[in-house]
């Protein structure tokens, strides 16, 4: 595995461990794996067009999110089924229009050498997703409280919300090419959620979110390398490993 | 009722709300003036939590509500859209919002104390919180910010007798000696009719604005419960 492909996949899971903790305790771990599916036709358009993938992901991933956004001020029943059947059917339709071998690396992700533009655009989204947690880690500390206690307090909940999604979207892009549509999802949720259980407090929340992303990304790499398998679905494995062991070990409260 | 006054916080004209075709407040002024404390009363579904909404603008709504210029407001909402099982401690929210506030984090522990939350609690989850306390912790939370009004929404409800009284001196304190404006909905007349220097009492048949003494008597009370409310005044 080659430094940079490493260091790309730290920057990812790092991204997806920080915005993971703030979807699932805005219940939002549902939302995020139809959301993710919606980069198919994205991708699907992209190489009909011979374009980078990436752009046609991105194009479709923040769409998805602005779906999700203008939906999320109706009745809750109503959004979950506009996501259920719109970003399926995505996923349907992205199969259709995407052929072999770049079907199967667009669902589950693949190795292959990093190209430039891909590095920048991952550094520079990982940098954007990292900075955007950190500076308005507060502001979406109060809106979980209640989006209109935050209004009280003069924060602006819609332009913050759909920030926030374009960010979960923007961390889906960024984990696509080594986890693919159909597994990022599970890496953005399931580090956060194992960190949810062990956690006492905010900090700790989000450091073990972290820790524990990297460590199945690392780890889900190291092994997938050493006996020739796909990299994502282990990555995945060795998340959802790790959550199971924290049951065992989860504080009581 | 349309003559602006110096000292009041608050002015709401003709102010109407409607979701869909279901009118929930309709044609409503009234003016609050500033260090009061003002009761929302009504029967379920009057619209009393819709009101707060509007004049904090959460929903859209027609005619006017205008806050004196300055005004800072602490809402403490009713019923929280939050899972109580995420791993934040009090601490971690009251810091949050301090921040929010330009604040700084160390006098957050002032507010803890003030509304009589320890502070060994305030460092738990707030899961392990009881309603009572976590209750309290959103006043303090409301306070933070420093607030020159207090909206309050049934902020007594789930807490235990002694933790009513506590909560309910406490309001009464922020209004008398820290000079807050303080607007609660309650369903508790005792405490309206003790604390309130105006009620504002809202149905589907009629609203009605002024001094406890005339607004809780028992005719206007069955007119707008639109059944019989068991209520004696205990002269003080």
């Amino acid at each position: 595995m080659s430094a940079e492909i490493l260091f790309l996949s730290i920057a990812m899971a790092v991204a997806s461990g920080l915005v993971g903790c703030f979807a699932v305790m805005r219940r939002m771990a549902l939302a995020a794996d139809p959301l993710s599916h919606v980069a198919l036709p994205g991708i699907g358009v992209a190489l009909a067009l011979h374009i980078h993938p990436i752009v046609g992901a991105v194009a479709m991933l923040f769409f998805g999110a602005l779906l999700v956004w203008a939906l999320e001020d109706r009745a809750r029943v109503a959004t979950e089924t506009v996501i259920g059947v719109v970003f399926s059917g995505a996923l349907a339709i992205g199969s259709l229009m995407t052929k072999g071998e770049d079907l199967i690396e667009a669902l589950f992700g693949g190795a292959g050498a990093l190209q430039w533009p891909e590095i920048v655009f991952g550094l520079l989204a990982a940098t954007a997703i990292v900075s955007f947690i950190i500076t308005q880690r507060n502001r979406l500390v109060v809106m979980l409280v209640s989006p209109d206690v935050a209004r009280t307090a003069g924060i602006n909940v819609r332009c913050l919300n759909l920030l926030y999604l374009q960010m979960f979207a923007l961390t889906i892009a960024l984990g696509l090419r080594y986890l693919g549509v159909l597994l990022m999802g599970a890496l953005i949720i399931i580090p956060a959620a194992t960190a949810k259980g062990l956690a006492r407090n905010l900090d700790g929340m989000l450091c073990l979110a972290i820790g524990l992303s990297v460590f199945a990304t690392v780890v889900g790499t190291s092994i997938a390398s050493w006996l020739q398998l796909e990299t994502g679905p282990l990555i995945v494995t060795v998340a959802a490993a790790t959550f199971l062991v924290s049951l065992v070990r989860r504080p009581s409260s | 009722m349309e003559a602006s006054n110096v000292d009041s916080v608050l002015e709401v004209s003709h102010l109407s709300v409607q979701f869909g075709n279901r009118k929930v407040l309709s044609d409503l002024s009234f003016q609050v003036s500033t260090g009061s404390s003002i009761a929302i009363i009504g029967p379920n579904g009057a619209g009393k939590t819709v009101l707060f909404r509007a004049l904090i603008g959460s929903i859209p709504f027609e005619g006017s509500v205008r806050w004196a210029a300055g005004t800072r407001i602490g809402y403490v909402p009713q019923k929280l859209d939050l899972e109580r099982d995420i791993p934040i401690t009090g601490v971690d929210f009251l810091r949050a919002r301090s921040a929010v506030a330009g604040g700084s984090i160390a006098h957050t522990s002032r507010f803890l104390n003030l509304v009589g939350v320890p502070p060994e609690i305030a460092q738990q989850p707030i899961g392990t919180m009881s309603g009572g306390q976590f209750q309290r912790l959103l006043v303090a939370f409301a306070l933070v910010g420093d607030p020159t009004v207090l909206l309050l929404d049934e902020p007594t409800a789930g807490v235990d007798e002694p933790g009513q009284e506590r909560l309910n001196e406490l309001m009464h304190r922020l209004q008398v000696d820290h000079g807050l404006t303080v607007l609660f909905i309650s369903h508790e007349l005792s405490v309206v009719y003790r604390y309130a220097m105006n009620v504002l009492c809202l149905s589907r048949v009629r609203a009605c604005f002024g001094p406890p003494r005339t607004i809780l008597t028992p005719e206007l009370l069955d007119q707008v419960y639109g059944t019989q409310v068991n209520y004696h005044v205990h002269e003080r």
